[in-house]
């Protein structure tokens, strides 16, 4: 891959002014699958299955099968189009877009073309500075997922150099909704940021209707940047790149910056931007060129013959309205007050992208003094070391796990973020690794005395000191006995024991 | 170009032929472009006894169908899945490399 | 041969239940039938010989036992291979399904099996159901039993030929453009294309899917009306399949066939389906088939649909562009053929299978679709086609307005010898000039004989079309139409076909094509129909 030359962004924004544009597509979260009742490995709950075991015979292209839209897929994603303030179509249809592919295994993908459910909205997205912006969404409109390949053989699972692929369908057919937005003019150097806030947005009001998992590590929800430059004072548009692959939001406001020194490098040097898909990747943090467009791109759309239009009952439309839950913002403000955080205290969790989990959290029984205090501290810093999204590492109900072991006296703090980082690594809840691996803070005073005891008798000079009222002297032994309890003790209570016992 | 007669071209069928995914035989190709030149040209009238206020029809009848209640149902085992496939390993379908990339 | 292969389904059906005959002997005479004659008529691709005699049995067990038994249990059936089948191979005669058992049922197959009905084997049709002739069978074509030199007709001439050459009392067939309805007229038999979305399309393997539907082939009008009532209905699985409740179309045909009388029915003459291109014999039976209805009492008319003409352009313009996305998934990937040579990449393996796997027409109408589809080209030619389809519709809309039922020969020849147009497109697409409308408006057609065409002795079918959900209708009319007939011809039309099987070998009629036999037809030069 070669390095990209890249312009400074002060100085790309300086002299280019750019144009964002985003598709993200949200996984819903039915039982069943967009055209099949094979069940949804995107599911609410759905454990991870052996390949190829939710597949039902349109979900792989069988001969003779026949897609059947699924009427909770319709309802989520009418509530989704009011969520984003869109008009919903009272008929919309499918059409079919034709492309050979392995994955896909119709060799065509049912889409919605023309006529979307879902058209002319708005999301209002709060930038870290607590400013708002208005993005201009286009429409949104319902489509299947395809199946997944492994590339075996090449260095690197990438598709390039790989020798074949594998292919798996169990995520053909999973309901898509597609979001797409008009372009968003006036970004400026906050174009990074906004890409961010408005992809979080879009999680936020997904997960407030509980129609999608909405995680992004686990494809739940991704995201397409579409950015272009134009030199200022250009009114035409200038050629766009679409960068695939961002999973997650760190990555979306990276990808968004590369993007933009990028282009701006070459278009200073005089050349020209190709229009093409880009590949990001999380490890370099930079994007690679894929497939340039072209007319291999003739997806001859046309109507889907198999499935007749939707045609929702304005009644529907109406019961879905009523039902929205209040809007992020609004959301926020209240849950803000609820927990009696300061502003910016409410603004580190937000900017954090960690409001959902915190939220999770305490819904779990935690604090939401302690819940802050672990997602912004601990998880956070391991989340910023590994550069992935806190809320990847961890699930909400092991924090309020680990936050009640604390609270009770089994872990001390320190014991505490030993037992996370075992949790990060997969090793089930803070419960299970602290019997496990033994964890548990020594409240046995019996074998604390004993520890203390071995100590003192081995240092008779700190015994003394202790005893002629150099209290400070007892350090030494308090960390012995820490030591020989391997940290799993309240270090205070073998303090207040060891004065005890060289008093006695 | 509706009213240009309509010729598809050896350069024609084979783009054609690539989208379609079909690797037809120099032979095939030369024979299909004079076959289709033809039967475009019959077909082509189409175009001249539709005016722009005529509606399209995509399906025969005009249907209403309720959508299918959100509840698992019909769905394959591996081995009926893996059933008719050429080539398979690991409960997964094998083809070879992929020069393409994903839509 | 025995005498039971001559009953009609509804003739067995009352034997079974009477207990004058079992299935099991039903079931065996047809396979002897088969085994006789199919060398020469080549009607099935696949036999189910001991599973079918094995169902059979299991019927005439319960039976025994006094189970509740459906009306037709024990009356064996014949498929077209375009219906999926979880226990024998579902290849639509093409290569590249060769093999391939699907792991469910068609619906339609669900239904017969539910009902008792036992599938015989599957029998032969066009490639995809590409065709007019069966020639385009990737494994070899079907012969007319009327005359083995020539077409049984298309797609389904399989089907047709088995119920005609008495394989099978009655069968499946599937009708994009005439599929059901040509091959029934070629052969002297019955066929019905139901309302669009009056059968599930579930596990039909897809030709067009605006245009398909699934339907009876039989000797009878109340034999297809029996299948009908029992394939037909709402299927969850079908999101265009209509969810209404259907009369009894065996109740409609055998009203019809009681009274005899078409008294009040208004019965329109589609001008446009009547032309000088119209053989001369096929001309004659139609005008007297018309004077038979009108003596029976019913109201015959001329009516105009303009844009039939058009028809056939905007048939040959949807259809493969629907085709050419319906069949992309037979890439090689998860079924089917696979071309593969070391180091090619999957797109190559695709393209290879693809060209080794798919037949001349396949891969004409693939690439046609393709065409019509494609950028720059999609309103021209497909956007169009739909159009036309509107104009379509609507000329059936007010012809409908004035009568009852529509009439037309079903082909404009009869049968035409093996070879003659498989090498011209034109000339093949231009068969389907009289069905195809129905399958472009939805509206549900039959098909049956009305006679031998004095110059080649060969049978000419009538057409009737009635109005969307009308099926019914067809059954009443078509049943009255038959019973005239029969009264006329002393019994059915398929009595007078030649002998079969015996002394001929298979190698005899695989002589050139269009070379009238010198003798095995057997048929009066003038057809006996006055």
């Amino acid at each position: 891959m070669a390095t990209d030359v890249l312009m400074g962004f002060d100085e790309a924004l300086e002299r280019y002014e750019p144009v964002l544009g985003f598709e993200v597509h949200v996984e819903l979260s039915t039982a069943t699958k967009m055209f099949s009742s094979a069940p949804n490995p995107a599911a609410a709950g759905a454990e991870s299955a052996q390949p190829n075991t939710m597949v039902a015979p349109v979900d792989m292209g069988l001969p003779g099968a026949l897609p059947v839209v699924n009427a909770q897929a319709v309802r989520y994603s009418i509530s989704l189009g009011l969520a984003l303030g869109c008009s919903i179509a009272p008929s919309s249809r499918f059409a079919r877009k034709n492309y050979f592919y392995p994955d896909l295994g119709k060799n065509y993908q049912i889409s919605q073309f023309d006529e979307p459910i879902a058209f002319e909205g708005s999301v209002e997205v709060e930038l870290e500075d607590g400013s708002q912006l208005t993005v201009p969404i286009e429409r949104a409109h319902m489509e299947e997922d395809a199946g997944k390949l492994t590339h075996v053989g090449g260095a690197t699972g990438r598709i390039q150099g790989a020798d074949h692929s594998l292919v798996d369908y169990n995520r053909a057919g999973v309901p898509l909704v597609e979001i797409v937005t008009k372009p968003i003019y006036g970004a400026e150097h906050r174009a990074p940021e906004i890409a961010k806030a408005y992809v979080a947005t879009i999680r936020d009001i997904v997960r407030s209707l509980g129609i999608s998992e909405a995680r992004m590590e686990r494809g739940n929800l991704r995201c397409d940047a579409n950015v272009s430059l134009r030199p200022r004072g250009q009114q035409a548009l200038g050629t766009r790149t679409e960068t695939k692959n961002v999973n997650s939001l760190r990555s979306v406001e990276r990808a968004v910056r590369y993007e933009i020194q990028r282009q701006a490098a070459i278009l200073a040097a005089g050349g020209s931007i190709t229009q093409e898909t880009r590949h990001w990747h999380e490890d370099t943090g930079t994007t690679s060129a894929g497939r340039p467009k072209s007319d291999a791109d003739d997806y001859r759309y046309f109507p889907e013959p198999d499935l007749l239009p939707v045609r929702p009952a304005p009644e529907l439309i109406e019961e879905l309205r009523a039902a929205l839950p209040e809007s992020p913002a609004v959301f926020r403000r209240r849950l803000q007050a609820d927990y009696g955080f300061s502003d910016s205290e409410f603004r580190d969790i937000v900017n954090a992208g960690v409001l959902a989990e915190l939220q999770e959290t305490i819904a779990e029984g935690a604090a939401p003094a302690q819940a802050r205090k672990w997602w912004l501290g601990e998880i956070l810093r391991i989340a910023n070391a590994r550069g992935v999204d806190a809320g990847s590492l961890v699930s909400p109900l092991h924090v309020s796990e680990l936050i009640a072991l604390t609270e009770n006296g089994d872990l001390t703090d320190r014991l505490a973020r030993q037992v996370l980082e075992h949790v990060v690594a997969g090793e089930g809840s803070p419960e299970h690794v602290v019997a496990a691996r033994g964890l548990k803070v020594v409240s046995d005073d019996t074998a604390l005395i004993a520890a203390i005891d071995a100590a003192l008798a081995g240092q008779p000079d700190v015994l003394q000191k202790i005893r002629d009222g150099k209290v400070q002297a007892a350090g030494a032994v308090i960390g012995a006995v820490m030591k020989a309890m391997r940290g799993q003790a309240d270090a205070a209570r073998v303090r207040e024991l060891v004065l005890e016992r060289a008093s006695a | 170009m509706p009213d240009a007669p309509a010729v598809i071209t050896v350069a024609d069928v084979q783009h054609l032929a690539g989208l379609s995914r079909i690797a037809l035989s120099a032979e095939e190709v030369e024979h299909l472009a004079g076959e289709l030149t033809q039967i475009v040209e019959s077909v082509r009238r189409v175009q001249q006894v539709v005016t722009p206020d005529v509606p399209a029809t995509s399906h025969p009848l005009p249907l209403e169908g309720a959508p299918r209640p959100d509840v698992v149902g019909l769905v394959l085992t591996q081995e009926q899945v893996l059933s008719g496939a050429p080539a398979a390993r690991d409960g997964r379908f094998v083809v070879p490399a992929i020069l393409g990339e994903e839509q | 041969m025995s005498e039971l292969i001559r009953w009609s389904a509804a003739e067995l059906a009352e034997r079974l239940t009477a207990g004058d005959v079992s299935s099991v002997e039903a079931v065996r005479a047809h396979v002897d039938r088969i085994a006789e004659v199919d060398p020469d008529v080549h009607a099935f691709l696949h036999v189910a010989g001991d599973a079918a005699l094995a169902r059979a049995e299991q019927i005439d067990r319960q039976r025994a036992d006094g189970a509740e038994l459906g009306p037709l249990a024990g009356v064996p059936i014949a498929i077209k291979d375009v219906l999926c089948t979880k226990d024998m191979p579902s290849t639509a005669a093409s290569r590249i399904l060769e093999g391939w058992i699907p792991p469910y049922d068609a619906t339609p197959v669900a239904r017969l099996r539910a009902a008792g009905l036992v599938p015989l084997g599957k029998t032969n049709m066009d490639e995809f159901a590409m065709g007019s002739s069966t020639e385009h069978s990737a494994y070899g074509p079907t012969r007319n039993p009327w005359d083995l030199t020539r077409i049984p007709g298309g797609s389904g001439g399989g089907s047709a030929a088995a119920v005609a050459a008495f394989e099978a009392p009655v069968a499946l067939g599937s009708d994009t453009g005439g599929s059901i309805r040509q091959p029934a007229a070629v052969t002297g038999s019955v066929g019905v294309k139901p309302t669009y979305g009056g059968v599930s399309r579930f596990g039909a393997i897809a030709l067009a899917s605006s245009l398909d539907q699934v339907g009876p082939v039989s000797r009878a009008v109340l034999d297809a009306a029996l299948i009908h009532d029992v394939i037909g209905g709402h299927d969850p699985l079908d999101a265009t399949s209509i969810p209404d409740a259907w009369p009894s179309m065996a109740a409609a045909a055998r009203e019809g066939a009681a009274s005899g009388s078409l008294a009040g029915v208004r019965v329109g003459v589609v001008r446009q389906l009547n032309g000088d291109g119209f053989q001369a014999g096929v001309r004659q039976r139609f005008a007297e088939a018309l004077e038979r209805m009108a003596a029976a009492g019913a109201e015959v008319v001329e009516v105009e649909a303009p844009n039939f003409e058009h028809a056939i352009s905007a048939y040959y313009l949807i259809l493969p562009a629907e085709a050419s996305s319906n069949l992309a998934k037979y890439d090689s990937v998860r079924f089917g053929l696979r071309v593969e040579q070391a180091g090619s990449t999957t797109e190559q393996m695709m393209a290879r299978s693809r060209e080794a796997g798919f037949g001349p027409e396949v891969k004409r109408r693939i690439i046609l679709g393709t065409y019509a589809l494609s950028a720059g080209y999609y309103d021209a030619y497909y956007g169009s086609a739909q159009q036309v389809r509107t104009l379509v519709q609507r000329d059936f809309d007010a012809a409908f307005e004035q009568v009852d039922v529509l009439v037309s020969p079903s082909t404009p020849t009869t049968a035409f010898p093996l070879g003659q147009k498989v090498d011209d497109p034109m000339a093949m697409y231009l068969n389907d000039v009289t069905t195809i409308p129905a399958n472009l408006a939805g509206v549900p057609g039959m098909g049956l004989p009305i006679g031998l065409a004095p110059e080649d002795g060969l049978p000419v079918g009538l057409q009737i079309m009635a109005p969307a959900r009308q099926d019914a209708r067809l059954y009443r009319v078509g049943a009255v139409v038959e019973a005239l007939l029969e009264a006329e011809w002393g019994g059915p039309l398929l009595a007078q076909a030649p002998q079969l099987g015996g002394t001929r070998s298979p190698l005899q009629f695989a002589a050139t094509p269009g070379t009238a036999p010198a003798a095995g037809t057997g048929t009066e030069p003038d057809g006996g129909t006055r």
